[in-house]
């Protein structure tokens, strides 16, 4: 990001408020200037429009308004420009704000990883990611793996060894699999494999494919199915390291 | 999620200044534990600096040591060759925590920063003195199964989560950390505190300090070779640990030369058994001296109505831990 000169020439602030909603408010004491915006957050004028509520209910006790904040991001190959409550998960935001439903809301707390998406390759849960962090990241979901009709091999070994029922967990599990055969290529190591002083690669054993696959939970049970389907593309992809 | 102020930090000294703003301001880095604590109210900044721009993220060789980035990710520092191959213990204790996903966002500044996941911590119907001071503490006399057996205060028996700071314990680490008034350097034994009567203050961190780094100090490569972490939880992985043993030792000619062994899921912090490495040292690592040294360690302990299982649990898990050690492949 862009650097601004002044006291704090290295803090890059958030942009000023766009729309302020009653419940975009929050009781606080007292918040110093924001550099840069002008903005001295606990002395807004605080109205959510309502006449009988205004100057009483919320102008008596000091507030913070959310502002809504800049935040470029490439998803699938296609690039957005979008201004975001920082409260927003990156979850939330492909799924309410892209239209990209495919990526889950399982827990929505980190536990099951249905929502597993790749941020720069790397898989992560989106529903702990704040999407304003994301700025600048290139974001890969389930919609992003076929080749227009032609299927991502691990999306063909799903349905070849059946690697699921009721499928909620899959777009998840998939994601998942894809970067962790793309981290198997990079000589990472797990909580299973034998001697992490060792380099090179590591043999990627149903034991692995299991811990490496941990983070993501099927609530129907289909891990058998699950684990074929990896170990089958892990054998008959060698050398794949491209996450397409 | 309660409304917050959102501020991007690129610069240390910044990052500092930007949080002195708000006397709730929080820095995030990888933000799978705050997040989720912020979505239950159990947080509630105002004022988030995000600080995953800082130029923290380098793992290097530093006075005969390694020196990890505060913002290093948890799988890159576990990883890296130089902590593979100079500090197993390390990869081994943040391989053996979360998932995969979970260990790409995680830092490891964050790690050291994670919360309880006490039960009653995470139940805001119930009391907590760690959530809200002066309300009671739920485990006390509630479902303890997980809850400490050292170090605890009748306000507070949670215990800490991280396994990788169970080994960095273990390891004398040091962690570096910057404020408005200049740079420290805190002995990992101290960073971490006990509960006592204010079980709201997990770690010795002043307000405006940021971890920058965590240092494995030279002396601590002599455990490659004989060093082991040993999980014990519900399921085979993504669980947190019940027991967990961190084990190093340094053998020469079959005797116990050094011993670290530190202990996760046992205490408010991670708990170094010094009792324990006293009784291995000069020893051999025989059955007799193994369980000697797991007794040691558990001397102290203080069970409560659900967790007493986890006095042989940890003698056990002490006994296992030293034993592939101090085999032919310790670092497995």
């Amino acid at each position: 990001m862009d650097d601004s000169s002044g006291t704090f020439s290295k803090v890059e602030s958030t942009p000023p408020v766009m729309q302020l909603q009653s419940r975009e408010f929050l009781k606080r004491s007292a918040l110093p200037a924001l550099p840069g915006t002008g903005l001295a957050l606990g002395q807004l004028l605080l109205t959510d429009g309502n006449p009988e509520r205004s100057n009483t209910a919320l102008a008596t006790v000091p507030q913070v308004a959310v502002e809504k904040v800049a935040v470029r991001l490439r998803v699938n190959g296609s690039n957005y420009g979008l201004r975001l409550d920082p409260r927003v998960s990156l979850l939330d935001l492909l799924r309410e704000q892209l239209d990209l439903t495919g990526t889950k809301k399982g827990c929505n707390h980190g536990q099951c990883g249905a929502c597993t998406v790749m941020v720069n390759g790397r898989r992560v849960n989106s529903c702990l990611a704040l999407a304003v962090i994301q700025d600048g990241n290139e974001i890969t979901t389930i919609e992003g793996l076929a080749n227009g009709d032609q299927l991502h091999p691990i999306q063909t070994a799903f349905i070849k060894h059946e690697g699921f029922q009721c499928g909620y967990c899959t777009s998840g599990q998939i994601c998942s699999a894809v970067a962790m055969l793309a981290e198997v290529e990079q000589g990472t190591v797990s909580h299973v494999t034998e001697d992490v002083r060792k380099p090179g690669k590591a043999v990627l054993t149903d034991d692995e494919i299991r811990e490496r696959m941990s983070g993501n939970i099927c609530r129907c049970g289909a891990y058998p199915g699950i684990v074929s389907a990896i170990r089958e593309v892990s054998t008959s992809m060698k050398g794949v390291s491209d996450t397409r | 999620m309660k409304p917050f102020a959102y501020t991007r930090a690129t610069e240390s000294q910044a990052a500092v200044q930007a949080l002195l703003r708000d006397e709730t301001s929080k820095f995030i880095a990888g933000g799978t534990n705050l997040i989720d604590l912020m979505k239950e109210d159990i947080e509630q900044p105002r004022h988030l600096v995000d600080i995953n721009r800082l130029e923290l993220t380098r793992i290097e060789q530093y006075q005969g040591g390694v020196r990890l980035g505060a913002l290093a990710r948890n799988s890159d520092t576990a990883n890296h060759h130089l902590v593979r191959q100079h500090y197993p213990l390390v990869s081994q204790a943040i391989l053996a925590g979360a998932s995969a996903q979970l260990r790409n966002a995680a830092t490891n500044g964050g790690n050291l920063m994670q919360r309880t996941r006490c039960y009653y911590f995470y139940d805001l119907a119930m009391p907590c003195n760690k959530r809200e001071p002066g309300s009671g503490c739920g485990a006390l006399e509630g479902f303890n199964r997980i809850h400490a057996l050292f170090g605890a205060s009748d306000q507070c028996i949670a215990t800490h989560p991280s396994d990788m700071c169970v080994a960095l314990a273990a390891l004398d680490a040091v962690v570096n950390v910057e404020g408005s008034k200049g740079k420290r350097t805190i002995p990992f034994n101290d960073f971490h505190r006990l509960p006592g009567d204010t079980p709201q203050v997990d770690t010795n961190l002043q307000r405006n300090e940021l971890i920058t780094g965590i240092d494995l100090p030279a002396g601590g490569s002599v455990f490659a070779a004989h060093s082991h972490y040993l999980k014990v939880r519900d399921r085979a992985s993504y669980a947190f640990a019940l027991v967990s043993v961190a084990a190093a030792l340094e053998l020469q000619n079959g005797t116990i030369k050094q011993a670290r062994i530190a202990m996760g899921g046992v205490a408010h912090k991670p708990w170094r058994a010094r009792e324990a490495e006293a009784v291995l040292i000069g020893n051999r690592p025989d059955e007799r001296v193994l369980r000697s040294a797991a007794e040691a360690a558990m001397q102290g302990a203080r069970a409560y109505q659900h967790n007493r299982f986890k006095i042989e649990l940890g003698k056990r898990a002490i006994v296992r831990a030293i034993t592939i050690a101090a085999g032919e492949r310790g670092a497995v």
